[in-house]
């Protein structure tokens, strides 16, 4: 048996985003002990990246928003394959979970009569983000990370220990959900700086890790981003939702090399900036949709005057929703029309005066200035698509975030599915952490709460397997079974650009279908490669190490994206077939559902041909009538299949 | 684009000791120091240990130090060297190193909880707040903080006096007490909270002298020494000595218009 730290906690939350941070303040307030697990130091989560602002129809700049504006907007992006419950949540609370932040000491861009500002973003109907110059992600995980500290002082004054109440295990991985039958029991983890296993004993755990981009070469996220909750929840038997559905943004730096990918805002546009090929043509007026058609401005002329006049204007197309302006920069660049990096030009410098820039800018402004020599206020930025957010996730019930099939599993945030369907609107992630933060450690603190005399017991086997395998790789097996050469260990950073390299070639902005069915055998020939990985050095602080147990992760995750996309048979938001290129009403209403293909959460990690992931399909609810009813017919004959319309 | 091999000395060890250690590595154009260790990491020293997230100066988790300085390592190009110049990168001197390059800043993430948080004003309910962009651009500039310790690193009071690190809270927290300070709508003043005093009685503020060094090495450019530690020494010191302001102090603060 091994021997490990254990603890007892009421909730565990596992990531320290914004999804998680809500969760854990939520299940405090509500009188669960809460734990959180975070993979860096408190503070540093993915959500810092955010930029561009939290959307919340509090109708401060517009007073014409309100909450079925947004509902609208939302459904409109994700193609209405929303799970539509949840946008609708969403959209209702999005307002009280902001000024909240501000009783927690957040200090948003305000506007002239002292409220807080908002502003434009993309497939937003009206002015809508609140935010904080371009760093609104820092202000909101600083104000959660403060409002955690007030909770942990006000324990202090009580029980003369900060932590006795709300505990933040930071730089912390949890590699399994440990569980009693079918209900959780617990968390199994290491801590990254000593490499020593611990055992959280829970009856409740919310996964709140973020989503998957480090699978993928070209990415603004972090290395934190490899899928993790998605893989802990797979492995516990919960199942994916939409996996196909993976958003890249249209801007990402291009040049130099070293930062390709890191992400440029979408306020530069929001606030005016447009895009232009090499020809110096605005492009985007070519590539208006026709679901869109009547909401976009026809001339740029109507696009300009939008900014001063929205009311009686159209707004450029440079502020359609985020799948269709990369898959529009794809094309030009496609076609010859790009930038010298291989991007197109994006430009403020002769939009607005360069002090503008700055203040409404400045991190923009110090990123390129820094990291590329190119100032913004007076030349143009070369950008191009980047593989920024996973639509698809853990599939959760709309109101209370649990995750299906498992008792005792939560699910917030990018980790889970549904929200906002085949494709997220800026500005909609940092109030889905919100909302459903909140909304998941409210009800993980409710379960807990009742299992108070029958808690799942921790099964001591589990915990035998799971350091087992976190310890795999210090004796990485050397020739496979029955080869004749001697081979080394596979190195985990080359196991990992490979698969980086494979996902963003064979499945990434345009698909086709022999090109995924390489990157499944691909991904087969890799999963058999990784339980080589090995690695040099001991425990602590061992980055080769933690690389190979999150090759686990980012496989396991890669192999659903890639058969769901596989499966899909059309184009709809972040999935696009050149093979199917059309959005096909059929499929308005499927939900692709992955799990493990073996149940007891063993891995059966060399079968190329079946992989390790099983698809079903499901038939999503009717949208409720009184929310269809927020659209006009007209609209919805675009989307609905007939018989949905009729009922 | 031009590549070339640049020699590299990192330190490696942990609290029991350590030295540095050679590299001949290769570097390409656009590159910068957080590159140059990843690619060691990849290629030469697999369990090299070094703290990283976001690669754009988000997250402020790279902080090392560059040639003596201390410095973000995702921000810092490879041009700003010469290509003969042998580069040295080195773990936070003030914090213990846990190993490589990566230190405990346990010590920051205590201060945080010694600096009392902010207090909503009673009578207002969420979504009632009304501030002007004015009176709030000063904490604002403090907001844009990314915790990358840099500035805890550089602070004589503590880089070479472990013995300073109990009473001194350091820039980083001093400026978070005169962020809440400068909020427009902190009631800290209504739970009798005079966040002032506190800067100097408690967070040992009068340890600081005003050589700057802190918003030297500050990647966000925050002026932490003209904006958040003078300010609050004058209001510090005005409170002490001068009886009209204490006077004042004593008596309630005019409600703001609006």
């Amino acid at each position: 048996m091994s021997v490990v730290d254990r603890q007892d906690w009421d909730v565990v939350v596992v990531g320290a985003g914004g999804a998680g941070l809500r969760a854990a303040i939520e299940a405090r307030e509500r009188g669960a002990r809460t734990a959180v697990i975070c993979k860096s130091l408190f503070g540093k989560a993915h959500t810092v990246m955010a930029e561009g602002g939290i959307a919340a129809a509090m109708g401060n700049v517009n007073s014409g928003d309100n909450w079925e504006v947004h509902f609208r907007d939302t459904m409109r992006g994700g193609k209405f394959l929303n799970q539509w419950r949840m946008a609708e949540l969403h959209a209702n609370e999005a307002p009280d979970r902001v000024w909240e932040l501000e009783t927690w000491g957040a200090l948003f861009d305000r506007t002239k009569d002292g409220r807080i500002s908002q502003r434009n973003f993309g497939g937003h109907e009206y002015p809508r983000l609140a935010h904080v110059g371009d760093r609104t992600g820092l202000e909101l995980i600083r104000t959660l990370q403060q409002k955690i500290v007030s909770l942990q002082q006000e324990d202090f004054r009580e029980t003369g220990d900060y932590e006795s109440r709300l505990k933040v295990f930071q730089e912390c991985t949890v590699t399994r959900v440990l569980k009693d039958g079918d209900k959780v029991s617990g968390v199994f983890g290491y801590e990254r700086e000593s490499g020593r296993f611990f055992v959280l004993e829970a009856p409740a755990v919310v996964i709140a890790t973020g989503g998957i981009g480090k699978s993928f070469k070209v990415t603004s996220n972090s290395w934190e981003y490899t899928g993790d909750g998605h893989a802990l929840a797979l492995l516990a038997g919960a199942p994916l939702l939409n996996m196909e559905f993976v958003q890249f943004h249209p801007t990402g730096m291009v040049w130099p090399p070293s930062v390709k990918g890191i992400l440029v805002t979408e306020s530069v546009r929001g606030d005016g900036g447009v895009l232009r090929n090499s020809e110096g043509k605005r492009f985007m007026f070519d590539y208006i949709p026709d679901v869109f058609k009547e909401k976009y401005a026809q001339s740029e002329e109507e696009g300009d005057r939008w900014y001063e006049d929205p009311d009686h204007n159209r707004r450029p197309p440079e502020l359609l929703p985020r799948d269709e302006v990369a898959r529009a920069i794809n094309s030009e660049v496609k076609a010859g029309r790009g930038s010298p990096h291989g991007g197109v030009f994006l430009d403020v410098s002769t939009r607005m005066p360069a002090e503008v820039i700055r203040r409404r800018l400045p991190s923009m402004y110090h990123q390129f200035k820094e990291l590329a020599d190119v100032d913004i206020t007076a030349e143009a930025m070369e950008v191009g698509p980047t593989c920024h957010y996973v639509m698809g996730g853990i599939a959760v019930e709309s109101d209370t975030a649990a995750a299906r099939g498992v008792p005792g599993l939560f699910a917030a945030g990018e980790v889970a599915g549904g929200m906002h369907g085949s494709n997220r609107l800026g500005g909609n992630s940092l109030s889905d952490l919100l909302v459903f933060g909140r909304r998941a450690g409210w009800h993980a603190a409710e379960y807990a709460a009742g299992l108070t005399d029958t808690r799942p017991p921790v099964d001591e086997d589990q915990i035998d397997t799971a350091a087992a395998e976190a310890l795999r790789p210090f004796s990485a097996e050397g020739p496979a079974p029955g080869a004749d050469d001697g081979r080394p260990p596979e190195n985990p950073y080359t196991l990992h650009q490979e698969l980086q390299q494979a996902m963003n070639d064979l499945v990434g902005i345009i698909r086709r279908e022999g090109e995924m069915e390489r990157a499944l055998e691909k991904l087969a020939d890799l999963r058999v490669r990784a339980r080589r990985a090995g690695v040099e050095g001991h425990r602590q602080f061992n980055p080769g190490w933690h690389l190979s147990l999150d090759l686990r992760n980012m496989l396991l995750v890669s192999e659903c994206v890639a058969r769901a996309a596989l499966e899909r048979t059309e184009s709809r938001g972040g999935h696009t077939r050149e093979d199917h290129p059309a959005m096909d009403r059929k499929w308005r209403n499927v939900n692709l559902l992955c799990a493990l293909t073996d149940p007891t959460g063993g891995l059966l990690a060399t079968d190329p041909v079946s992989g390790q992931i099983t698809l079903t399909r499901e038939i999503t609810e009717p949208i409720r009538a009184d929310l269809l009813a927020l659209f006009e017919k007209e609209e919805l004959v675009k989307y609905l299949a007939e018989e949905e319309l009729y009922e | 684009m031009s590549s070339y091999e640049a020699a590299f000395k990192v330190w490696r060890g942990d609290i029991k000791g350590g030295g540095l250690e050679d590299f001949k590595i290769e570097v390409n154009d656009g590159e910068v120091v957080l590159d140059i260790i990843h690619r060691i990491q990849a290629t030469q020293a697999p369990d090299l240990a070094v703290r990283w997230n976001c690669k754009a100066g988000k997250c402020g988790s790279c902080s090392a130090e560059i040639n003596g300085r201390p410095r973000l390592m995702c921000m810092t190009r490879m041009s700003v060297f010469t290509r003969d110049e042998t580069i040295t990168v080195t773990p936070l001197r003030a914090f213990p190193v846990i190993r490589d390059l990566v230190t405990d800043v346990g010590f920051n993430y205590q201060k945080a909880r010694e600096v009392p948080s902010f207090v909503p004003p009673a009578d207002l309910g969420p979504g009632e707040y009304r501030m002007f962009q004015e009176d709030v651009d000063r904490s604002q500039e403090f907001r844009k903080c990314i915790e990358c310790f840099l500035c805890q690193d550089t602070c004589h009071v503590v880089r070479d006096h472990e013995e300073n690190k109990t009473a001194f809270a350091g820039p980083r927290f001093l400026m978070r007490v005169a962020e809440l300070d400068m909020h427009p709508l902190d009631a800290a003043e209504s739970t009798g909270l005079d966040r002032k005093a506190t800067a100097q009685e408690e967070h040992g503020l009068g340890y600081c002298n005003i050589t700057k060094c802190c918003s030297e090495v500050c990647p966000e450019g925050i002026h932490i020494t003209d904006n958040a530690l003078i300010p609050l020494k004058e209001r510090a010191v005005d409170r002490k000595y001068d009886p009209l302001v204490w006077l004042g102090s004593k008596i309630r603060r005019r409600p703001t218009e609006g």
